[in-house]
């Protein structure tokens, strides 16, 4: 027994002889999927209310009465999936010319997905008068798509960053590993724009 | 020797279970005495249902407690270190896939006899279709009171249930359907069965038989607000003759009577219509209870006064003064307008 | 002997300004620190909740008593709940997790220190926001109102028709704010967990402390964004026109409830995963044995983190739901104490064979094991579905709830306390006054705790200000408010205690009580780098193999 004894400085704990060979999953990678699962969780909500709401409104505008399909933007959003992959993929060659070139490509794709929800959402409030408020439709449209807008706004605030450290040079493929980590996050977007697409413009219409 | 044959043992198994129902029904009388809202005192089916239920819980949990407890006991006293101890660590024991087998099966299988006896007294308790002779209520679940319908009788009230006794051998059940006007609310009165909650743009149902006449208590179960704690219940289970004429007396528009008109003018010409009716007169507001019959109740304030002439008039002057954040204003009547307002009311029987 | 972060000479530590101490502690991404840190956040808001607790007793000691209005009584309980929850145990146990997790796995720190202080700041400034409401939120009642919707805050209550000014919304944004923070420590667990064990430690090697973390860890993820989610609709109702909530528009009271529960209900297997992780650590060290049927301890763990998931609705039994719908939640509650049952008989096991030692840590991890018990099988008795017709949203819940949360989880917690402030700290606490803490608090746990389930038996619902005399339940509420004072002085003891050992307690060493893991092999506080070398182990218990080297852990797991 050892109580009491008092011990200088921390012994070195080798018990095993030699060195091992010791595997272990990078923390980022391991954290991204993390947020990306709680983040699935807060969509999963938005999705169940509505869906619940279908067909639930009092009064006001159906879905397929003011919706318009917009095939042109989730085009635009879902190629950017390709771009960034592709991007990923050149930076780990190590060719940060092309890297630099698709990771714009990603963004400006992105943000013309951005522009169209934003005109779409500026013709439903101002022409067809469908608000937040209107009703139970509006209320589970506006804030599904706006949360994932929220979510491409604050992918593109982070792309932006790297953009701008890529032009200032600092970017390398020793950046690899962070830069399929952040592309993680990108995917998880385009991938709930998917379920949101379906369940707003196929399903519930 | 007596035989041990299958037909003896079952004779034994019957004899237990007469017992323990026996045992449980005394049980049930005595409880009664230690709360009107004894929750082991059951005076209605779905009250009964649950009672049995409950009991047969009981006996498992409380034979599991025993077991594990007992072993927790005695492997604190057992295997405690003795002052005499030689120092050596006990034998490092890690583990038993034959020991983990079985107490994950027990417990399955324990598991799987609770489960069929709660869906049984499920579907007993929740029916949804009321019988033919069902008299039909329906409840409405206010901030801080309760409103009654009785839509095949014509018959509107507040806070002081009515309800027929029901013959076990002649059930006459009460049907009641739950909605709310506002905020969640919950009918519990633990004598005639379990609580079932008002929730706006979501009705409920629930039926209760009572069997024996009396006075059943309960109060509001769901927070809803200030004053959640005064939403009382009571239920008054008649005989089919008092019920008949407690229901014909209701009917009857309110009693006019000259030596109060003062008062009666002053109801109808200050704010007090916005929120009550009195049937045959002008006042038809539904924000407040209904007051046609109000000498008829033995309590104000769903529960939270006696129905006195001064708590009556206490209550108008100031309803914060008997329920603090009651939704009825206090109405600055002088002292002579509160006079005459109360003697109006207590004309309304 | 270092007790600082930095290895300076002691004349240069103690000239250092107060100052400058602070800003070490502000802006510390050490994990020692910030769980330190967490610890004493949770102990300052326990004592203000504990007050809370204490003045709604005192309403209730006698029926129809005026110790305080229905509005203040009201705020109290909502108060009470959410910071017991939010500021007390779920900051006390990530404190002890940030501590102890890197620590036991051999590793330096958490795997994103700086994510780990940004979570500690979040949550502590929601609690702020919280109790800032008593200042800030103007309610229907005056100026300055701290929230009264109860901790569940049910729809449509929380509606502005019904909730008049700010005070809902400081509850709604103190949450939101600090579960952020959650999340982020959820992620940091997850990531340290996994990427920063020391060579040698497979996930089957890790201590069952970091395990159980873990999976709370993934509950975490899992649960607490549906609340996020739900709260930001309350949000969308209250200020830009929204019906998530809004009845009269054909929205659905229910919908918020099922959102809440999938939240709430994991979140109690959130709060107590930690408290079978200290047990799990405690029990088998006072038996001198290892941790017995460790892998069907992580098997059952995992278990119920699964099915935990799919219990929510038994939370809404009296809500209206189809005998389907009704029969499902029941199977699933009933079905999660097989797990959690397997770890009762599991810890029982461990101390079978052994050598009891009744030090401190153990006196509670055992009044723990017996409490648990008691708690679960009332757990059992409101899964029966129209059991639960009655006992819901009665006192017999609230007895339940806090005989789980108090009589196990803060029972667990307080052996953790004494079982790791040895190691924290450097210094020993006093035994006498442990035991003293330990006898004073379980009897008023038990006058409260054990006689709050029969006033509920006898039809008291939860909630209430006041009470009707005459309904038999006079008696039991007096008792049940003695018992508080008991354990306020408990507490006292207890602070007394961690407070006076800290400045003249003897000195610890590394290994107080003979343990196996690798927090044990360290200086007591450890340094800033928690270890001289990164260790490689080979078992489950590393420094059993060191003390014993003829008989190691890994000839035999």
């Amino acid at each position: 027994m050892n109580s009491g004894e008092t011990v200088m400085s921390a012994t070195s704990m080798t018990v095993a002889e030699g060195t091992i060979d010791w595997e272990r999953p990078d923390r980022g990678r391991v954290a991204m999927l993390s947020l990306i699962a709680a983040e699935a969780a807060i969509f999963t909500i938005f999705v169940v209310a509505y869906v619940f709401y279908l067909g639930k409104s009092l009064t006001g505008p159906m879905p397929k009465d003011v919706l318009s399909v917009p095939i042109v933007y989730t085009i635009c959003l879902l190629s950017s999936s390709l771009t960034i992959h592709f991007a990923a993929k050149s930076l780990r060659r190590g060719s940060v010319l092309s890297f630099g070139v698709l990771w714009l490509a990603t963004i400006t794709l992105g943000a013309a997905f951005l522009y169209g929800t934003g005109t779409e959402w500026y013709r439903l409030i101002y022409q067809e008068g469908f608000t937040i408020s209107t009703n139970l439709f509006g209320t589970t449209y506006y804030s599904l798509v706006g949360l994932h807008a929220f979510h491409v706004v604050v992918g593109l605030l982070t792309l932006t960053t790297v953009m701008v450290f890529t032009m200032t040079g600092s970017v390398g493929s020793e950046h690899a590993e962070r830069i399929d980590v952040l592309s993680l996050y990108w995917h998880f977007v385009d991938v709930v724009w998917v379920v949101v697409f379906t369940v707003v413009y196929v399903i519930g219409r | 020797m007596r035989s041990r044959g299958p037909s003896n043992r079952l004779v034994g198994v019957s004899q237990l279970v007469v017992l323990i129902g026996g045992a449980g029904t005394a049980f049930a009388d005595t409880a009664q005495t230690w709360s009107p809202t004894n929750i082991f005192a059951p005076a209605s089916t779905p009250a009964k249902s649950i009672f049995g239920l409950s009991l047969f819980i009981l006996a498992v949990t409380g034979a599991i407690f025993l077991v594990v407890f007992s072993l927790l006991l005695y492997s604190v006293v057992r295997f405690r270190k003795r002052k005499n101890d030689d120092g050596r660590e006990p034998p490092q024991v890690y583990g038993s896939n034959q020991v983990e087998l079985a107490w994950t099966i027990i417990p399955i299988l324990i598991v799987v006899a609770l489960f069929m006896a709660t869906a049984r007294v499920i579907a007993v308790v929740q029916r949804t279709s009321p019988p033919g002779n069902a008299i039909a209520v329906t409840a409405i679940g206010h901030q801080f009171w309760w409103e009654y319908r009785y839509p095949d009788l014509g018959v509107v009230t507040a806070n002081e249930l009515h309800l027929p006794v029901s013959d076990p051998a002649y059930p006459t059940p009460t049907f009641i359907q739950l909605l709310s006007a506002d905020t969640d609310h919950s009918f519990w009165v633990p004598r005639l069965g379990g609580k079932t909650d008002l929730i706006p743009n979501h009705p409920n149902a629930m039926w209760m038989d009572p069997q024996e006449t009396g006075v059943y208590l309960g109060q509001c179960a769901q927070y809803c607000g200030t004053q959640h704690a005064k939403m009382l219940l009571r239920v008054y289970v008649q005989s089919k003759d008092d019920f008949d004429s407690w229901i014909r007396q209701q009917r009857q528009p309110a009693f006019v009577n000259e030596a109060v008109s003062e008062g009666q003018q002053l109801f109808e010409t200050t704010a007090c219509i916005n929120c009550h009716t009195v049937s045959g007169t002008v006042a038809n507001g539904r924000f407040g209870p209904d007051l046609t019959h109000l000498m008829s109740r033995d309590t104000i304030a769903a529960g939270a006064a006696s129905n006195t002439p001064e708590n009556l008039r206490l209550w108008i002057r100031n309803p914060n003064a008997i329920k603090p954040g009651s939704l009825m204003p206090a109405m600055q009547l002088s002292e002579q307008q509160l006079n005459a307002v109360t003697a109006y009311l207590e004309t309304l029987r | 002997m270092s007790t600082d972060a930095l290895a300076l000479p002691r004349t240069e530590l103690a000239s250092r300004p107060v100052v400058s101490r602070l800003h070490d502690w502000v802006t510390t991404v050490d994990h020692k620190r910030l769980g330190i840190l967490y610890i004493i956040y949770a102990l300052v808001f326990l004592l203000i909740a504990g007050v809370e607790a204490m003045i709604i007793r005192i309403q209730l000691i006698r029926p129809h008593n005026d110790f305080v209005s229905p509005q203040v009584f009201n705020r109290l309980f909502t108060m009470h709940g959410t910071t017991m929850i939010f500021f007390v145990v779920m900051p006390v146990l990530f404190g002890f997790a940030n501590y102890l997790i890197p620590l036991m796995i051999g590793a330096r720190d958490m795997a994103f220190p700086r994510l780990n202080a940004f979570s500690f700041w979040m949550t502590a400034f929601g609690g702020l926001l919280l109790y800032f409401s008593l200042l800030g939120a103007n309610g229907l009642y005056g100026a300055g109102n701290a929230p009264d919707v109860g901790w569940f805050a049910y729809a449509p209550l929380t509606s502005q028709t019904f909730s008049v000014g700010h005070s809902t919304d400081f509850w709604i944004l103190a949450l939101l704010i600090s579960g952020f923070g959650s999340i982020g420590t959820a992620v940091n667990i997850i990531a340290t967990a996994l990427c920063m064990r020391c060579p040698g430690m497979t996930l089957a090697k890790m201590p069952l402390f970091v395990w159980l973390n873990l999976i709370m860890a993934g509950l975490v993820i899992l649960a607490v964004s549906p609340l996020t989610a739900a709260q930001i609709m309350l949000l969308v109702d209250r200020y830009l026109g929204g019906h998530f909530f809004d009845t009269q528009a054909g929205g659905s009271a229910v919908i918020w409830m099922h959102f809440f529960w999938v939240f709430g209900h994991p979140e109690v297997y959130v709060l107590v995963l930690p408290a079978f992780a200290f047990a799990s650590e405690i029990i088998p060290v006072f038996s001198r044995k290892p941790i017995f049927g460790y892998s069907v301890m992580v098997g059952a763990t995992v278990a119920i983190g699964f099915i935990s998931m799919s219990v929510w609705a038994h939370h809404m039994f009296t809500v209206g739901m189809s005998s389907a719908a009704n029969n499902f939640f029941v199977i699933s509650t009933m079905a999660i104490a097989v797990p959690t049952g397997i770890k009762i008989f599991n810890w029982l096991a461990t101390m079978w064979g052994g050598k009891i030692e009744f030090k401190t840590p153990m006196l509670f991890c055992i009044a723990f094991l017996f409490q648990f018990l008691i708690a679960g099988l009332t757990g059992i008795m409101q899964g029966a579905a129209p059991f639960d017709w009655h006992l819901g949203s009665s006192y017999f819940v609230v007895a339940h709830f806090h005989y789980v949360i108090v009589g196990g989880i803060l029972f667990c917690l307080f052996g953790a306390f004494y079982y790791w402030f040895p190691k924290m700290s450097g210094k020993m606490y006093s035994e006498t006054l442990g035991k003293l803490h330990f006898w004073i608090f379980i009897i008023g746990f038990h006058l409260t705790f054990d006689f709050m389930h029969i006033p509920g038996l006898l039809g008291m619902p939860r909630r209430i200000y006041t009470y009707e005399p005459g309904r038999g339940w006079d008696t039991w509420n007096f008792i049940v408010t003695i018992g508080v004072f008991f354990q306020a002085a408990g507490i006292l003891v207890f602070l007394g205690n961690l407070i006076w050992s800290y400045f003249r307690g003897k000195a610890a060493g590394s290994d107080p009580w003979d343990a196996w893991t690798l927090e044990w092999s360290t200086n007591s506080p450890p340094p800033a780098y928690n270890f001289a070398a990164i260790p490689i182990v080979k078992s489950r218990r590393p420094l059993w193999d060191l003390k014993h080297p003829a008989d190691p852990d890994w000839k035999y797991e």
